[in-house]
Formats: C-alpha cells, sequence, structure tokens
C-alpha cells in the first residue's frame, strides 16, 4: 500500500478511537480542556511513531532470524515502556506546564492499547521500517484529531444542561458515538476513489 | 472474604464502575461468543498474575515493580495467545489483536499494584476471580444488547449439531445495524453507564428520603438503614 493509503487509512478510515476502540483511557481522561488534549496527542504520535519503528527493528532483527516470535508482546511493552519513560523525562526537561496538565496519564501511555496496536498491527501487516513508521504516526494524528475534536465539543458541553445521570463520563461516551457514525462516512470507497 | 470476590462484580465492577477495560470491552463486544472468549483470557491471566504477584511481591525490589509486574502479566498473555491459536483458531481470529493488547488493559496492572502487590494470597486469589467475573459479565451485557438488536442473533460456541447461533424471530431480517458497528458500542456503554448512575442516585435518594421520615416520626436517626436499598 502506499504511504498515502496507509495515512489516509490510519487517519481516517480506521481511526484508532472512533473505529478501532484503541486508546480509549487517556481519550475519556484528558479530553477535558483543549490544553492537555493537543499535548496528549503530541506526545501519543511521537511515542507511537518511535515504538512502531524500534519495534519493527526488534522483531525483524532479533525475533525472526531466532525463531522466537512468541515473545513479542513481552519484548514489544518493555520497549514501549523504556519509550515512555524517555518521552516522561523530556517533556518534563522542556515543559513543566505540559508535564503537570498530562499528570497521571503520562506514564499511563505505557498502558495505551493505541501504542502496542500499532505496533502489532504493523507487525501483522508485514510492513517495512518506514510503512511502520508512517503508520505510527498516522495513527497517532487520528488520535490527536479525534482528542482535540472531542475536547472542543466537552467544552461547549461544560456549559450546558444535561440530565443528571448523564453528566461526566456517560455524555462523554455518547457524543464519542456520535463523532464515530460520522466517521462511518470514510470508508474503502474513500481509497479508491482518491487513489483508483 | 465473600466480599473480596463479590465488590468486583457489582460495587466495584471494572467497566461500569471504575472504567478500566474499556478497549477490549467495546472492540470485541460484537458477538456473545467472544465476549466469553475474552473473559476467560482476562480471567485467566488475572488469575494468574495476581498468584504470582502475591507471591513474589516480597522478593520484587520496589523500584522495579511495574516493569516487573507487566513482564509477569505479559507471560500470562502469551501462554492464553498460543493455547487460543491452537485450540480456538476462529475466535482467535475474531478477537484479533485484541487478545494480545490483554497485557495492556487496565484492570490487570491496575488490580496488581493496588491488591495483590499488599495482600496475602488467599485474598488476591478471591479479588482476581471477582473482577475477572465482573469483567466478564459486563462484557456479556453490553455484546447481548449489541448481537441482539444489531444483527437479531445470538451467537454461542458451537457444540456437537448446534451450530452456535441462535436467530431472534423478526429482529434478524431487519436489525439496528449501526448497533453492531463502532457507533453503537459508544453509544450503548453511554446509555448503560447513565443507567448505572440512575440506579445509583435513586438509591442514594431512597435513603435520605427514609432517614427525613424517621427523624420526622421523632425516631433518632442511627446511621444509613440496612436494607435501604431497594433500587437494584
Amino acid at each position: 500500500m502506499s504511504y498515502v493509503g496507509i495515512i489516509i487509512t490510519f487517519v481516517f478510515i480506521n481511526n484508532f478511537i472512533l473505529a478501532q476502540f484503541l486508546g480509549l483511557c487517556p481519550f475519556i481522561g484528558v479530553s477535558r480542556n483543549t490544553d492537555s488534549a493537543v499535548g496528549m496527542g503530541f506526545a501519543v504520535i511521537f511515542v507511537m511513531s518511535m515504538a512502531s519503528l524500534a519495534t519493527w527493528a526488534v522483531y525483524r532483527l532479533i525475533l525472526v532470524p531466532l525463531h522466537i516470535e512468541y515473545l513479542q508482546t513481552i519484548s514489544f511493552i518493555l520497549i514501549i515502556a523504556a519509550l515512555v519513560q524517555l518521552v516522561e523525562m523530556v517533556i518534563m526537561k522542556i515543559s513543566p506546564p505540559l508535564y503537570k496538565a498530562l499528570g497521571i496519564y503520562l506514564p499511563l501511555i505505557t498502558t495505551n492499547c493505541a501504542v502496542l496496536g500499532i505496533a502489532l498491527i504493523a507487525v501483522r501487516s508485514d510492513y517495512n521500517a518506514m510503512e511502520s513508521f508512517v503508520a505510527g504516526i498516522a495513527a497517532g494524528i487520528g488520535f490527536l484529531l479525534a482528542i482535540v475534536v472531542m475536547s472542543t465539543i466537552r467544552e461547549r458541553l461544560d456549559k450546558e444542561w444535561v440530565p443528571k445521570p448523564f453528566r461526566g463520563v456517560p455524555i462523554s461516551f455518547i457524543t464519542a458515538g456520535l463523532m464515530a457514525l460520522a466517521f462511518m462516512a470514510f470508508d474503502k470507497a474513500l481509497l479508491k476513489n482518491l487513489l483508483g | 472474604m465473600y466480599s473480596e470476590f463479590s465488590k468486583g462484580i457489582f460495587k466495584e465492577n471494572p467497566i461500569f464502575i471504575i472504567l478500566l477495560g474499556l478497549c477490549p470491552a467495546l472492540a470485541v463486544s460484537t458477538q456473545v461468543v467472544n465476549a466469553l472468549g475474552m473473559g476467560a483470557g482476562v480471567i485467566f491471566v488475572l488469575l494468574g498474575s495476581e498468584i504470582f504477584i502475591s507471591l513474589l511481591k516480597d522478593f520484587i525490589p520496589e523500584r522495579i515493580r511495574i516493569p516487573s509486574f507487566i513482564v509477569i502479566i505479559a507471560s500470562f498473555v502469551t501462554v492464553v495467545d498460543l493455547v487460543m491459536q491452537a485450540y480456538a483458531p476462529s475466535l482467535s481470529r475474531n478477537l484479533g489483536v485484541f487478545v494480545q493488547l490483554i497485557v495492556v488493559n487496565c484492570i490487570i496492572l491496575g488490580r496488581a499494584e493496588a491488591f495483590a502487590s499488599k495482600r496475602k494470597l488467599a485474598e488476591s486469589l478471591l479479588d482476581a476471580l471477582g473482577m475477572g467475573v465482573g469483567f466478564t459479565l459486563a462484557l456479556l451485557l453490553i455484546s447481548a444488547i449489541r448481537e441482539i438488536l444489531g444483527s437479531g442473533t445470538i451467537t454461542l460456541l458451537a457444540v456437537g449439531r448446534f451450530d452456535g447461533v441462535i436467530l431472534i424471530p423478526g429482529l434478524s431480517s431487519q436489525p439496528a445495524r449501526v448497533l453492531a458497528l463502532a457507533p453503537g458500542a459508544l453509544l450503548v456503554i453511554g446509555f448503560l453507564k447513565a443507567l448505572f448512575n440512575w440506579l445509583g442516585m435513586r438509591k442514594a435518594s431512597r435513603t435520605v428520603w427514609k432517614l427525613e421520615k424517621m427523624s420526622a416520626a421523632g425516631v433518632p436517626a442511627t446511621g444509613a438503614p440496612a436494607g435501604a436499598g431497594g433500587a437494584s
């Protein structure tokens, strides 16, 4: 598949949050205001692109030659944990306010299924190094798009009256459901029309 | 002891109350059989890792406990993944990448960190069972709603001559297809969560109402009456 195809697939058609349900915890947890949503989105893009590249290298250069592919779950999660630690240290140095805003969700990127998800999906789809990297960035952009749109909706929603049992999490899920409904317009036909 | 088990099912249900492990709950809940398979996998991993962590808690240094927990959990997930590929290949295909993603299911690491690393073996075991059963029941509820309304069927395991698919008359010809697709999962869990919130609120307000009535009648209100919750 071409790079453009990969990007369109992961940003729109198979959007990680709205179509594949990967990375819902930070999506619901950090989407309360736009600033931290944007910060979280970029942190996820960075971790995902690095993780998909690093896991590709470990899988193709170490696990496959040694015939120990069954260790992929264990090795991938350790690589991701180390990467997240690195990102955490970098953000703490560069932007302490962002570090504070992301709070508990930064170390939680390790257990963000989206990051392990893109690594496993890239291996399953037999992507090469460059394709894995692009897929990682594209999936991260899809995450950023969904979480930023969600946070702007929620900021407006805060000013509206919502029935009591629906306040907080339930209304967020229903909002996300309606967004997913809109994203259903992006399907395989879009890819065909654009790329022929 | 019993409360260690039952709290995972109702009071601290991982999906509806503490909102952990949502990704697999939404992604695989298209068919009832997927919910059963996923639930069994999660129960096995929870039990295995909580037992191991509870036994090893005195040997694992405090500073590297999270990576050690993750390695233990990942080992059990690998076992589940390989067993499922070997003995239930169609289930393994349905669940896809989500079997391996059990490793990042927040329920498991959360319980390991909050419970198994501090408590005795027997308590951890009951806690793991309760959380696993609570997760499975929640998943079954979501997938039953989505499959019955979204496809008009109930898919169970195929046994002998029974192919595992029950058709719901009237619904299977004209289902509300959207519920079986991605948006349906988000909508169903949103409404279910609102329902549970509402039930919780009704229970709380009934308790308050009873207390007020008692104090109005001149009876001294001594704490919340035990059997006040008739709502659930």
